[in-house]
This record gives structure tokens, sequence and C-alpha cells, in this order.
């Protein structure tokens, strides 16, 4: 149990590095700047997608650093020496999962904040769509740690990791849009189940994973 | 506690890519005794390490390995971007040794002038006195040393030669392989290349 905390902390400390909160919030409200452009200045419009485009910018920002989460770690073998120490695969995932979800979730909540008011979000809407993030990107989270597990190694892994991620993550996307929308609690309560369920079984299929890059 | 057994192989046999690489292989290591593993390129040196640490299951056999022990192999698995003593430290903490046990592992192959360097610019050889150095931090009794000498200078040989002797003195043991002389007093020797000569 031990070891998950200081895996967590140390994939904290490696996202930190990489620019700190900053990374992750300019690339959220760049999506959610973007989106008016493309659809105009209608402000009803905007409020009613404004829960959607948060949540393809949270399943993009999930990505962003997939192919740092466990690659290097397999290339310079910290991984093996995670192994010898016996930590299990499973414990690995977990923790980098966990440091991961720090790494990029609270960046975008904070972020959400000022997107809502560039959607024109009423305060319920902009409330009821941080409470969804906040519960569905533990899934994006452990999605993203079992994607770059299956593609370590690979010539192209970004690419296949989105391509892996994308369609398991589609459940959360929609009942996460539906309760930052018109949905409210019921869709809620799907979006939690699902997480929970995502978050839940990852880490097995990560750990997995990372055992069959062992050779 | 001397002649305490540390690791043993059991008619181990090593597949690498469908290719045999050995079998029946019997070895023991007890507390206080070094083992230097040689032969020529791709006989198997390196597996029979990384089976040693239970990085590779044997095709065949079985190895027994009672205690934790602590690998180096050809990668570093020191963060790059990280000074060297937070590096190591990393690793210190996970095994639950106290913060002095790596400034002595430091000490021990020079390495303090460098504690705040990133990783990433340490030259080679530096950089295998820091692998060599997250060894002796990590307390384990058994050693599995992947070509440690390579690109040591002469007196980073001797550092090396002297932390094991320490290693050995304090109960501890070493399987090493290696290509050159790595000064282990009253070591045993495994030649693989022969013993393979042996069952073909």
């Amino acid at each position: 149990m031990n070891a998950l905390w200081h895996i967590a902390g140390r994939e904290v400390a490696r996202a930190w590095r990489g620019g700190g909160l900053w990374p992750p919030i300019a690339f959220f409200l760049l999506v959610a700047i973007l989106f008016p452009f493309a659809t105009g200045p209608d402000g009803p419009l905007l409020a009613r997608i404004g829960g959607g485009v948060a949540w393809v910018s949270a399943l993009l920002a999930a990505l962003l650093p997939i192919d740092r989460l466990v690659e290097p770690d397999r290339a310079d073998g910290t991984l093996d020496q995670f192994a010898v120490r016996g930590v299990s695969e499973e414990v690995i995932a977990a923790g980098k999962t966990l440091g991961h979800w720090l790494g990029f979730a609270p960046a975008l909540l904070l972020a959400a904040l000022p997107a809502a008011a560039l959607f024109q979000m009423n305060g319920p809407a902009t409330l009821s769509m941080l409470l969804a993030l906040l519960i569905g990107t533990p899934a994006l989270a452990a999605l993203g740690v079992a994607a770059a597990a299956l593609t370590a190694g690979l010539r192209g892994a970004a690419a296949i990791a989105g391509l892996i991620v994308l369609p398991i993550a589609v459940p959360v996307l929609i009942f996460g849009a539906a309760a930052a929308g018109t949905g409210g609690g019921g869709a809620l309560r799907l979006l939690a189940a699902v997480s929970l369920v995502i978050t839940a079984v990852s880490p097995f299929a990560a750990g997995a994973a990372i055992r069959g890059t062992r050779g | 506690m001397a002649g305490e057994e540390l690791i043993r192989f059991n008619d181990v046999a090593c597949m690498r890519g469908g290719r045999l690489l050995f079998e029946g292989l019997c070895l023991s290591v007890c507390a206080g005794e070094a083992l230097v593993l040689t032969g020529p390129n791709g006989i198997g040196k390196s597996s029979l390490i990384r089976i040693a640490a239970g990085l590779l299951p044997p095709a065949a056999g079985k190895v027994f390995r009672p205690q934790s022990a602590a690998l180096l192999g050809h990668d570093l698995a020191l963060d790059e971007a990280m000074p060297l003593a937070a590096a190591l430290r990393f690793w210190a903490r996970l095994d639950g040794v106290e913060e002095a046990a790596v400034e002595r592992a430091m000490q021990a192959y020079a390495l303090t002038q460098l504690a705040p360097a990133p990783v990433r610019y340490l030259s080679s050889g530096q950089r295998r006195r820091a692998g060599l150095a997250r060894v002796v931090a990590s307390g384990a009794r058994l050693w599995l040393l992947d070509e440690p000498g390579v690109g040591l200078d002469d007196a980073s040989l001797a550092l090396l030669a002297a932390a094991m002797a320490d290693h050995r003195a304090a109960g501890g043991a070493v399987l090493a392989a290696t290509h050159m002389d790595l000064g282990l007093e009253a070591s045993r020797l495994l030649d693989l290349g022969r013993l393979s000569g042996q069952n073909r």
C-alpha cells in the first residue's frame, strides 16, 4: 500500500515538472475558446453545448500526457525495479492512475470556471458540470493509464492509445455531458456508476499489460 | 549469519525467442559468497540474472530466493530530470531504508559531489556508479549485477571491488555477470559457454 502512494507521488512530481498546472489549463481553455469561433457567437447555443465541450476537452487533456505515463518507465528499467521489489503491477497501475488524475483533474476543474463563463452557462449548470467532471475524470485517468500500458513500446503508441480510449470513454462522455446539461441527477448517478466500474477495473487491465511488456 | 542460502537454481532451463540458451542449470549462492557468470555474448548471462531477479520465468526448473534482491540491469531506472540524490531517495523510500543509507551509498561510489546534479547530465561511467549506489542503498542481501564494470575507470572499479567486499563481509552475496575481472576475492566462476557445451 505504501508503494501506491510513492508511485502516485512520483507521477504527480513528474506531471508538475512538465509545467505544473498550466498545460492542462491552457489546453482546456484553448479548446473552449475554439468552439465559439467555430459555432458562432450564439449565446443560447453555446450555453447548451458548453457541458459537452468541457467533456471533450477533458478527454483530450487526459490523453495529452499518455506517452509519458508508462513507456519511459518500461524503457529505463523502472518497471523492472518495481517488480524486483515485489510491487505488483496492479498497484503500479493504480498508483499511476491516482498520480495522473491529480496531475490534470484539479487543473481542469479550475479551468472549467472561466470556460463556463465563455459559454455563458448559468450558476446551477456550471455547478453540475464541475460535479460531473469531478466524478468522471478518474475514469478518464484510469483509461489513459490502461491504454498507455497496452501500447508501451509500440511505434505510434499515442495514436493507438487514443483509438483504444475513445470508444471506451463514450459512456463517460454521454452521462457526463448529460449530467452537466439536462440530464440532472439520474445522469449523474449513471456517470458515477460507469466511472466507478472503469476506475476499478482498469488497473487490472493495465497491470496485465505491464506484465506483458516484460520480456 | 554465514552459510545461509540466498538463492538456489534447481535444474533451470532458459528459452529466449524459441532458442534454448541453457538447461539443467543448478547453482546456489550463500551468504558471503560471490558467483561470477562468464561466457560469450548471447549465451544467456543477462537472462540468468533476470531469472534470478524474478523478471523472467524459467522455462523449466525452480528458483528459490527466500529474501529480496537488488538488481543492476542494463538500464539505470533513475528519473532523468531529478537530482541524483533525490532519484536515489525515491527507491530508498520504497525499500523502507533510512536516508543515511543513500548518503553512504553515494559515498561508497564517490558520488557525493554529484548529488545535486540532474541524472541526465551524468556521464556513462557516473550513471553506472549511480546504478551501483542504488543497489548498495537498497540494503538487500543478494546483489544481482549485470555487467557492473562496464564503463568504469580503474578508480571506480576499485570502489566497486571494495563495495562488494564490504557487502560480502557483512553477510551479503553477489551474483554478477561480467567479461572483466571485478576484483572479487575467493569467488566462484560459472562459465555458461562451457555448461551449454556439455549439454549439447
